[in-house]
C-alpha cells in the first residue's frame, strides 16, 4: 500500500442551479453500492437511499413559487474544527463508523456495527439508513451485484462512502502505474460521473488543482464568528447545511438564487441578513 | 456423603474458579459472535477482472452510448459511454437501471400460447409454426391486408424489417406509437416536403422557447437536453417555458408562463401574427415561402387577434407581444413543441404552428437553429420479393393514420377488420388513451402475435408471444432521432449471453418468413439478424462495428428549405379535451416515471417522490386555490367522461388553478410487485379526440370534476 505524502480531503460540491432532480446519482448510487429495494419504497423513511434528492420551494403561492432540488449524500463531516468528531463518529461505541484522516471520508465497517443506531439519532442530515430487513433480490438479479461492496444484513446501519472502493481501485492503479498521486480523474463517485446534467463536482478540497478547491475556495482559517466552523467557503454563492453547527460538512452546495441558499439552515427573523453576506475571514479583513 | 457448609463452599468456588479458568465459555462467545456474523443468506458477489463493453441504450428515443462494467464477463453495472456524440458520458436513471430489465419478474422466458386465457410454454419451432400456419391460411384467402403491425418506431432495421415483411406478405397496415419523432417528421413533411425531420441546436440557441417542452423532463434524448440545459446556463442564453404546471424545466426556466392547458397553437398562432404585423420576419428566409403566406397572415389577424387568445391562454395580451418580439429579435432562437416528452396526444396544428415561428424568424439550418433535415437514410433495404396477392394487398388503402385511430376503429366495427395484429416492443393496451377501449379492441382481433421481453398489458391481451432478448443481449442499429440535433447511429452489441430462451426480432421474422416460404423466404434471404444488418448498412458497417456508431451529421444540414403555409392557412381546429367539467386533468410527464415500454424498473420507482405514490396510492396535484373541500394528503375521486378513480391530493402552488396534474406511467397491471399495482394510469381517464387529416389523438388531458372521497 501506498502512503499518501499529505492528507486528502474529499469533498464534493453540487450545483443546484444545474440539479435537474432526475434521480440519475440516486440511482447510480444504488447500482454501484448494491443496494436493494423492496416492494414498497414509498415510506422514505425506511427506504434507503445513501443519495436521497428532496425537492425544495420557495413557498410563495402561484405564480410566484419556484421550485428546486438538492440531492443529499452523506456529508462526511468533519466535526468541531475539523478534528474528526463528526457527530456520529463520536457517538459509535463499537468504532464501526470512523474518520479517515488521510480523506476525510467518514467509514461504515458493516461487520462492526451491531445496530444500536446512536450515529442515526446523532446524524444531524438523516444520512445513515438502518437495514431493518434482509436483503432479497427477485430470483437471478444478484447476478448484477458488484463484488466491490459488501451487501449489508438486517441489522446494520449504512450510508454513503464517498465510494471508497472506488479510492482503493484508484489507489492500487496509482501503485501499480507507479504513480505518487491519484489523478482528479481517476477518483471519482458513483453520482459524480452518472449526473447528466454535470451539477456534482467531487476532488480533493486540498488540492488547488482540483476543481472543487477552485470553486468552493476553502477558508484556510476558522470562521471568525464560529471557531467551531473551518473550511468555510469563500465563495459567495456557495453554502453548507446547517453550518454554524460546527460539524464542517465536506459536501457544499452552490446556487445564485438566495432563497435556495437560505433554505441551508433555519433561520430566526433577521438572522439571515447578518449573514447572508459573510463568507468567510476574507470578508472581514 | 454429607454436603456441610464448607464442601458446599467449596464446591460451589471451584465451579466459578474451572468456569472462568476453562476455554469453553471463552470458545463459545467467540463461536456465538462468528456465528452471529456469518450471513450465508446475503449474497457474497464473486470477484473477478473488470472489463468494460460499449453499446447503446434502447430504452427510449435518446440513443445514449453506454459503458457496461462487467467482472468475469457478468455485467455490473451500466454508465455513460464518454465519447459517444449524443450523451458524451451522461447516462439517466432509466439507462442506469438497465441491468434490472434482464432480470425483470416479468419477462417472458420462453414462447408462450394462449389457451383458455391461460399461457403455455411452447418451443420456438412450434410458436413460428403456428404463426406461420395462420399466416398461410390470411394468403390463401387472398386478404393479405388483414395483417397489420404496430411497432414503437418507423426508424432503424428492426421496424424496417417488420415494414419488409408487410410489404412481401401484402399488407399496407404498418403503423406506429405515437412518439415525438414521429409528430415532428409529420411536421417537417406538413410545412417543407417529405423525406423530412427536425432537430434543435438546443447547445447553441441563445433564446429557447420552449410550448410545454420537458427540457429535463425527458423529451428528446434526455441526456443531452440535460447537458444542453446546463450548457444554457453558462452560456447566459435564455429559456422561456409556456406551461400550465411548474415543472422542473420551468423551475429552471428564466421565465415560467402559465398557459391554459391545450391553448398552445392559439398561443404560437397569436405570436406569428406579431412578428408578421411588426415585420419581424426574415426577408431572406420568406423568399422561400409557399402556399400563401398572405393568407396565411390575412387569418392570423383575423382569427388569432392577441387580445382574444389572450382570453383564450389566461396570458396577457402585453405578454404575448413582449413574449413574440424578445423571441424574435433574439440571435438564434428556437421554438419547441411536444408537451412534456412529446410523446402524449397532441395535434398536428399546434406543431405547425410553433415550427412556424422558426420559419418567421429564419433561424433554420443555422447554428442554434431548428435543422430541417433528411429522415435517416443510412438502410439499404432490398425490393421485397411480391406475388400478386402482396401486390394487390400493398395496393389498398391503409386502414388508418394512427395506431389511435386503427384500435378505435376496431372497436367500433361489427365485422373483423384485422385478422392477425403483429405487436412489436410497445404497448398499446396500458400506452394509449382509453385502455379499456383498447383492450375491449385487442380482444376482438382473431389472432395478436407479440413481439416483446415482458408480459406486460398487452402481452396478457396477446395469443401468441415471442420472447425478445433485451437491447442488452442482442445487435440493434440505433439511429438518433426525437428532435436530436445530429444524425448518430449506433450499434447495440450483445454484452451478456442471453438470460432467457429469447431471440432478436429480427431472427424471429427471419426464421418466420422462412417457415412461410415461396416469395417470403426469398424476401428474407439472409440466414440470421446479424448478417442482414450488415447488408443493409454497408455505408457505415465498418464504422459501426469498429467505433460503435457512425455520425451521419453534424451542425447545420446544407441546401434551401421552401416553407409551404397551406395546411395552415387553412386554420385547421383546435381539437378540445372531452366533457364539459370545470377542471382540466392533465398527465405529467415524471423523468423518473418511464411512460413506455419498458415500464420503469425497481429502482426507478424507489426514486419516485411519496408525494406521487404513497403505498398503492398514488397523487394528484392541484394547486390549494382551486381546491375546495379537499385537504393536502386527504382522498378525492376523479371523474372524467373515460371513467372515475380514487386519488390522494397533493397541494401544489406550482400548477395553475383548475388543472389536476397526474403522473404517467404508473397503475400498471402485470406480475411485478416493485413496480405494477402501484397507482392509477392516467390514459383510463383519458378520451381520445382523432385530429380529422392527420388521425392523430390530438386532445390534450380531458375535462374532469373532483370530489373529497
Amino acid at each position: 500500500m501506498i502512503q499518501d505524502k499529505k492528507a486528502h480531503k474529499f469533498g464534493m460540491v453540487i450545483d443546484l442551479d444545474k440539479c435537474t432532480g432526475c434521480g440519475s446519482c440516486t440511482v447510480s448510487c444504488m447500482s454501484e453500492n448494491n443496494i436493494p429495494f423492496k416492494e414498497d419504497e414509498s415510506d422514505k423513511k425506511d427506504s434507503i437511499t445513501w443519495m436521497r434528492v428532496y425537492r425544495l420551494t420557495n413557498g410563495k403561492s402561484f405564480p410566484d413559487t419556484q421550485i428546486a432540488y438538492m440531492p443529499r449524500p452523506c456529508q462526511h463531516c468533519g466535526g468541531k474544527g475539523g478534528h474528526g468528531h463528526s457527530p456520529c463518529v463520536s457517538v459509535c461505541p463499537a468504532t464501526a463508523t470512523d474518520y479517515g484522516y488521510d480523506t476525510g471520508i467518514v467509514s461504515q465497517i458493516y461487520t462492526r456495527c451491531f445496530g444500536c443506531r446512536y450515529c442515526m439519532g446523532a446524524c444531524p442530515y438523516h444520512a445513515r439508513y438502518f437495514n431493518w430487513w434482509d436483503p432479497v433480490w427477485p430470483e437471478g438479479m444478484e447476478k448484477y451485484l458488484s463484488p466491490n461492496v459488501s451487501p449489508r444484513m438486517r441489522g446494520v446501519v449504512e450510508k454513503c462512502s464517498f465510494c471508497y472502493h472506488r479510492y482503493q481501485l484508484a489507489r492500487e492503479k496509482a501503485y501499480y502505474d507507479g504513480v505518487d498521486e491519484i489523478e482528479e480523474d481517476a477518483y471519482q463517485t458513483a453520482c459524480t460521473t452518472a449526473c447528466p446534467a454535470g451539477a456534482i463536482i467531487f476532488g480533493d478540497l486540498n488540492n488547488p488543482s482540483h476543481r472543487i478547491h477552485q470553486i468552493v475556495k476553502p477558508d484556510p482559517h476558522p470562521d471568525p464568528l464560529n471557531h467551531d466552523v473551518v473550511g468555510k467557503s469563500r465563495n459567495p454563492k456557495v453554502f453548507r447545511l446547517l453550518e454554524r453547527l460546527g460539524t464542517n460538512p465536506k459536501v457544499y452546495y452552490m446556487s445564485e438564487r438566495e432563497w435556495v441558499r437560505k433554505l441551508g439552515d433555519n433561520y430566526l427573523d433577521g438572522e439571515w441578513e447578518k449573514v447572508k453576506n459573510h463568507y468567510g475571514s476574507a470578508s472581514h479583513d | 456423603m454429607k454436603v456441610d457448609r464448607r464442601s458446599f463452599l467449596g464446591l460451589g468456588l471451584g465451579a466459578v474458579a474451572g468456569i472462568a479458568i476453562s476455554p469453553v465459555g471463552a470458545k463459545l462467545t467467540d463461536d456465538s459472535s462468528i456465528w452471529t456474523q456469518n450471513w450465508p443468506w446475503t449474497p457474497v458477489p464473486p470477484d473477478g477482472k473488470i472489463t468494460y463493453d460499449q453499446s447503446v441504450c434502447t430504452l427510449c428515443p435518446g440513443t445514449c452510448g453506454i459503458s457496461v462494467r462487467k467482472i468475469d464477463g457478468r455485467p455490473i453495472k451500466i454508465e455513460g459511454q464518454d465519447t459517444y456524440p449524443v450523451n458524451n458520458g451522461g447516462a439517466c436513471l432509466h439507462g442506469i437501471s438497465g441491468l434490472q430489465y434482464l432480470y425483470d419478474p416479468s419477462r417472458v422466458k420462453t414462447p408462450l400460447k394462449k389457451n383458455n386465457d391461460r399461457f403455455e410454454p411452447i418451443s420456438w419451432e412450434e410458436a413460428i409454426t403456428l404463426v406461420a400456419r395462420r399466416l398461410g391460411k390470411i394468403r390463401e384467402n387472398q386478404s393479405p391486408e388483414t395483417l397489420a403491425c404496430i411497432t414503437d418506431t418507423n426508424l432503424g432495421s428492426v421496424a424496417g424489417l417488420f415494414a419488409h415483411f408487410l410489404a412481401a406478405f401484402g399488407s399496407p397496415n404498418q403503423l406506429t406509437m405515437p412518439e415525438l419523432e414521429s409528430w415532428l417528421a409529420l411536421t417537417a413533411q406538413t410545412l417543407h416536403g417529405p423525406g423530412r425531420t427536425l432537430g434543435f441546436d438546443l447547445d447553441n440557441a441563445d433564446f429557447i422557447l420552449s410550448f410545454g417542452a420537458g427540457i429535463i423532463e425527458g423529451w428528446g434524448s434526455p441526456v443531452a437536453c440535460f447537458k444542453a440545459n446546463s450548457g444554457r446556463r453558462q452560456r447566459g442564453a435564455k429559456l422561456y417555458q409556456i406551461e400550465p404546471r411548474l415543472s422542473n424545466t420551468a423551475g429552471t426556466a428564466d421565465r415560467w408562463i402559465p398557459i391554459n392547458p391545450g391553448t398552445e397553437a392559439d398561443l404560437a398562432m397569436a405570436m406569428c401574427g406579431v412578428l408578421l404585423q411588426e415585420n419581424l420576419f426574415d426577408p431572406e428566409f420568406a423568399a422561400g415561402f409557399r402556399g400563401g403566406l398572405n393568407r396565411f397572415n390575412a387569418m392570423v389577424q383575423q382569427k388569432y387577434p392577441v387580445d382574444q387568445v389572450a382570453a383564450v391562454t389566461g396570458i396577457s395580451a402585453a405578454d404575448i407581444k413582449k413574449t413574440a418580439i424578445a423571441f424574435a429579435k433574439a440571435k438564434m432562437p428556437v421554438a419547441v413543441p411536444g408537451k412534456g416528452r412529446g410523446d402524449g396526444a397532441q395535434s398536428l396544428k399546434e406543431f405547425a404552428a410553433i415550427h412556424t415561428l422558426n420559419c418567421l424568424t429564419g433561424n433554420i439550418n443555422k447554428k442554434g437553429g431548428t435543422f430541417v433535415k433528411p429522415v435517416p437514410g443510412y438502410l439499404a433495404f432490398p425490393d421485397p420479393v411480391q406475388d400478386a396477392v402482396a401486390r394487390d394487398g400493398t395496393a389498398k388503402e391503409k386502414l388508418a393514420g394512427s395506431a389511435q385511430e386503427l384500435v378505435t376503429k376496431i372497436h367500433r366495427s361489427d365485422a373483423p377488420v384485422v385478422d392477425t395484429l403483429f405487436v412489436y416492443n410497445t404497448n398499446p393496451c396500458y400506452t394509449l388513451n382509453n385502455p379499456v377501449q383498447t383492450r375491449a379492441a385487442f380482444e376482438k382481433i382473431p389472432f395478436v402475435v407479440n413481439f416483446t421481453s415482458f408480459m406486460d398489458e398487452t402481452a396478457m391481451a396477446s395469443d401468441v408471444i415471442l420472447p425478445i432478448s433485451t437491447f442488452l443481449e442482442r445487435f440493434e442499429d440505433v439511429p438518433s432521432k426525437a428532435g436530436f440535433a445530429g444524425t448518430v447511429v449506433g450499434l447495440a452489441r450483445p454484452v451478456v449471453d442471453t438470460v432467457f430462451d429469447t431471440r432478436s426480432p429480427g431472427d424471429a421474422l427471419i426464421h418466420l418468413a422462412k417457415t412461410l416460404g415461396g416469395t417470403m423466404g426469398k424476401s428474407f434471404d439472409w440466414p440470421d439478424y446479424k448478417t442482414c444488418l450488415k447488408s443493409l448498412v454497408p455505408g457505415i458497417w465498418k464504422d459501426l462495428s469498429k467505433n460503435g456508431h457512425a455520425v451521419a451529421s453534424q451542425g447545420p444540414p446544407a441546401g434551401r428549405v421552401t416553407t409551404d403555409f397551406a395546411f395552415l392557412a387553412e386554420n385547421p381546429p383546435t381539437m378540445q379535451p372531452q366533457g364539459d367539467d370545470d377542471f382540466t386533468l392533465v398527465p405529467i410527464d415524471n423523468m423518473r416515471v418511464a411512460s413506455t415500454v419498458p415500464a420503469s424498473s425497481p429502482f426507478a420507482i424507489k426514486t419516485v417522490s411519496d408525494k406521487v405514490i404513497k403505498g398503492r396510492d398514488m397523487f394528484v396535484e392541484i394547486n390549494p386555490r382551486s381546491a375546495t373541500g379537499l385537504a393536502d394528503g386527504g382522498f378525492a375521486i376523479v371523474t372524467t367522461p373515460g371513467g372515475s378513480v380514487k386519488v390522494r391530493v397533493n397541494f401544489n402552488e406550482g400548477i395553475m388553478p383548475g388543472v389536476i396534474g397526474m403522473v404517467k406511467g404508473l397503475g400498471h397491471k402485470f406480475d411485478n410487485k416493485y413496480v405494477a399495482g402501484k397507482g392509477v394510469n392516467v390514459k383510463e381517464l383519458i378520451c381520445p379526440v382523432i385530429e380529422p387529416g392527420s388521425g392523430l389523438d390530438a386532445a390534450f388531458g380531458i375535462k374532469a370534476k373532483i370530489l373529497k372521497a
